[in-house]
């Protein structure tokens, strides 16, 4: 048995259970992510509202999530969840993928606190007196938050919602808990059926880097055509 | 004791210092004016290599400071600086602050240390200072402490950077004093300031810089009655007006 | 809820001790502690070298950074456990491999901290030392790091928090953590998961929210204590 076997990557039956992994792995990050953002955003804006009420829902909202790992998470949405559920739902759950589900909605809430955390800093990030300049030109509020506030915040924002979304992608190997087949189920699957565990595993090293690279490279490119340009 | 043959200093393509050829005599109390951005803080910042120079010679005591394996920590030690900022060390009391150089650099032992602190500190009137921490001294009483600090190393060289310019005007007096002790001491200074009358009183001899130039130096009594060079006119007018 | 906790209250505490290995809540403590203290050396060398001058010393640590930082720590565990019995001929126990790569990685978060917080530093204070005729290494020791690790303790304190939720990991491969012990416990008890899991999570939550309302507060007393001129 050769020590690396790089044939193995790239044609035949592991190679495709690696690949399905990956395209697995992107499928997860991408649907959490278009979930989670909204969630963020909309978080953020409760912990930032005049609201006492809201501002508490918020915190408690983002605590509770943020202070228990990935992996309790999903855990609880695997096992625990479907039980909460009334028959009928529970059935249509497990005839539909639950594992890809559950792992959704673990990822959804995990990553959109975060990125809840980088929008609020985003915004914390412009000072007060740009809204009281704008309102001084005699904006309403909603306007002054549309035209001078949130333009600043995103543009705060952007580079910490990128490095999440680095988190995000690397969070996905946790699904593999609950039985999701992504990358890191995949190459634990190929090294019990082949014990070709330096090739798999090279793969799915590989796969991860490069993403995790594109995606901060996309951050850096950013932030050099649209630095943050804070008022001296 | 200070030799400056040539000095050149370029920011990029911008000359700070042009071709500065000067001396400075031992025991001399030396002042540098002019507007910002005339290069008196670059210069003074190349006398113990907080800055390098591109071009020319520096010596103090007759060795080139930039020689090749010149040793730049004993340089240092030699010199004491005095930053506008203060940078009194916050983690450590005014006597610690004064105590670390001496002893981790064996030049004293722990107790010879904190004698010769609480002495300085007492010179600079805040003995009564000694256990409290940067956070809890003013402005003024801070930047006394740096002067304390600075001198707990025995240096034969004192530079000042603007001691005064960031703090507030009823604490300018308490630090313009302890420098007048000094020069009356016969310490050698090189001061850049802007406190008119502590040069008329205190300076053997001024320089006046603009643009990386000397452009005019002389005794402050000829220098503030009767100066030659525009820029210099222009200089003295300006402050008179405020 | 009140006699699932007090029957399997122990077994959930510290797992099959003493009668088996550690494990539970206690094992996850010790674990995240062991491995923050063990990490806190290498940590502090590798920010140091990061903020070198030197790029034949910053640039190579700077890429180990980035790298350990570009994947999932989960795949790291898996590299390690699957390979370093065979690259060492020893067969290395789940808590021991846990501990290796907890120490890895948070050596690299912590000499993210120390490189920012050396950063942070006025230049002031470098220069004011170096004035004094000290080395780098002198200030280094005496004036910058001081004040660094000082400003840098709310995030020591939450990377002890990320520490305690990354041992959570050591589940999927065996290892008898808090969260590994509680599925046991849903297993025996079968009909109980939301009780079983919702303590997991309460268990967490107290924890973790703990250290980071301290974390907090450190930052709140820190920022009391205004330094130098402004």
């Amino acid at each position: 048995m050769a020590l690396f076997d790089p044939t193995i990557l790239q044609s035949g039956e592991y190679h495709d259970w690696l690949v399905q992994g990956f395209i697995l792995s992107i499928q997860l990050t991408v649907i959490s992510f278009a979930f989670a953002l909204p969630f963020g955003a909309l978080v953020a804006v409760m912990r930032t509202s005049t609201s006492r009420l809201l501002r508490a829902v918020g915190t408690t909202l983002v605590e509770s999530i943020r202070n228990v790992p990935l992996l309790a998470h999903l855990l609880f949405w695997y096992f625990a969840f479907p039980e909460l559920l009334p028959e009928g739902l529970r059935e249509i759950l497990y005839a539909n993928n639950p594992e890809v589900v559950c792992a959704v909605i673990a990822l959804t809430l995990y990553s959109g606190v975060h990125m809840a955390e980088d929008i609020r800093s985003g915004i914390r990030a412009v000072p007060a007196t740009q809204l009281e300049a704008a309102r001084s030109l005699g904006l309403g509020r909603a306007a002054a938050v549309r035209l001078v506030l949130l333009p600043q915040a995103l543009r705060a924002s952007v580079p910490p919602l990128l490095s999440q979304t680095v988190n995000l992608w690397k969070d996905t190997s946790v699904a593999t808990v609950i039985g999701a087949a992504e990358m890191m189920y995949q190459a634990a699957r190929v090294e019990t059926a082949s014990f070709r565990s330096l090739e798999a595993f090279t793969f799915a090293t590989l796969a991860y880097l490069t993403v995790s690279l594109i995606i901060s490279a996309a951050a850096y490119l950013f932030q050099r055509r649209y630095p943050v340009r804070t008022a001296a | 004791m200070i030799v400056l043959d040539n000095v050149n200093k370029y920011y990029g393509d911008y000359h700070a210092l042009v071709g500065i050829t000067e001396r400075v005599e031992k025991n001399e109390v030396l002042v540098v004016c002019g507007p910002s951005g005339s290069g008196k803080s670059t210069l003074i910042r190349t006398l113990n290599r907080l800055e390098d120079i591109d071009g020319g010679h520096i010596a103090i005591d007759g060795r080139d400071i930039h020689a090749k394996g010149f040793d730049v920590n004993a340089l240092r030690a030699g010199i004491g600086f005095v930053f506008q900022q203060f940078n009194l060390f916050p983690h450590l009391t005014a006597l610690e602050n004064c105590m670390l150089a001496p002893v981790q650099l064996k030049r004293a032992s722990k107790a010879e240390a904190r004698e010769q602190a609480m002495a300085l500190l007492d010179q600079v009137g805040l003995a009564h200072k000694a256990g409290a921490y940067p956070d809890a001294l003013s402005g003024g009483q801070q930047q006394r402490v740096a002067i304390a600090r600075a001198l707990a190393m025995r240096p034969s060289i004192m530079l000042f950077d603007e001691p005064t310019s960031a703090l507030d005007p009823e604490m300018v007096g308490e630090v313009l004093q302890v420098m007048r002790s000094l020069a009356q001491q016969g310490m050698t200074m090189v001061c850049v300031t802007h406190e008119m009358g502590f040069a008329r009183d205190v300076a053997d001899r001024i320089w006046f810089m603009a643009e990386g130039k000397i452009l005019e130096k002389g005794a402050p009594g000829d220098f503030f009655a009767n100066p030659q060079h525009p820029r210099a006119i222009q200089f003295l007018a300006d402050r008179n007006r405020n | 809820m009140l006699e699932l906790i007090d029957t399997y209250w122990l077994y959930f505490l510290v797992g099959q001790y003493p009668d088996g290995p550690l494990g539970g809540l206690v094992l996850t403590i010790l674990l995240s502690g062991a491995a923050l203290v063990l990490a806190m050396p290498l940590g502090l060398m590798l920010g140091i070298a990061r903020v070198s001058r030197r790029r034949v010393v910053s640039l190579p640590v700077g890429a180990f950074v980035q790298l350990v930082r570009a994947v999932p720590l989960l795949l790291v565990l898996f590299w390690v456990y699957f390979f370093l019995p065979a690259v060492t001929g020893v067969k290395t126990s789940q808590a021991m491999t846990m501990l290796i790569v907890l120490v890895v990685f948070d050596s690299v978060y912590l000499a993210e901290i120390v490189a920012a917080g050396i950063r942070a530093l006025p230049k002031g204070q470098l220069e004011s030392a170096r004035s004094l005729g000290l080395d780098y290494g002198q200030a280094l020791r005496h004036v910058v790091l001081p004040q660094t690790l000082r400003h840098g303790l709310p995030s020591i304190v939450n990377q002890l928090v990320s520490t305690i939720k990354a041992t959570s990991l050591g589940y999927i491969i065996g290892l008898s953590e808090v969260s590994f012990i509680a599925t046991q416990i849903n297993t025996l008890v079968f009909t109980r998961s939301v009780e079983v899991y919702l303590i997991l999570a309460l268990t967490y939550f107290l924890l973790c929210f703990g250290l980071s309302r301290l974390a907090f507060l450190l930052e709140r007393r820190l920022q009391r204590r205004p330094v130098g001129a402004s």
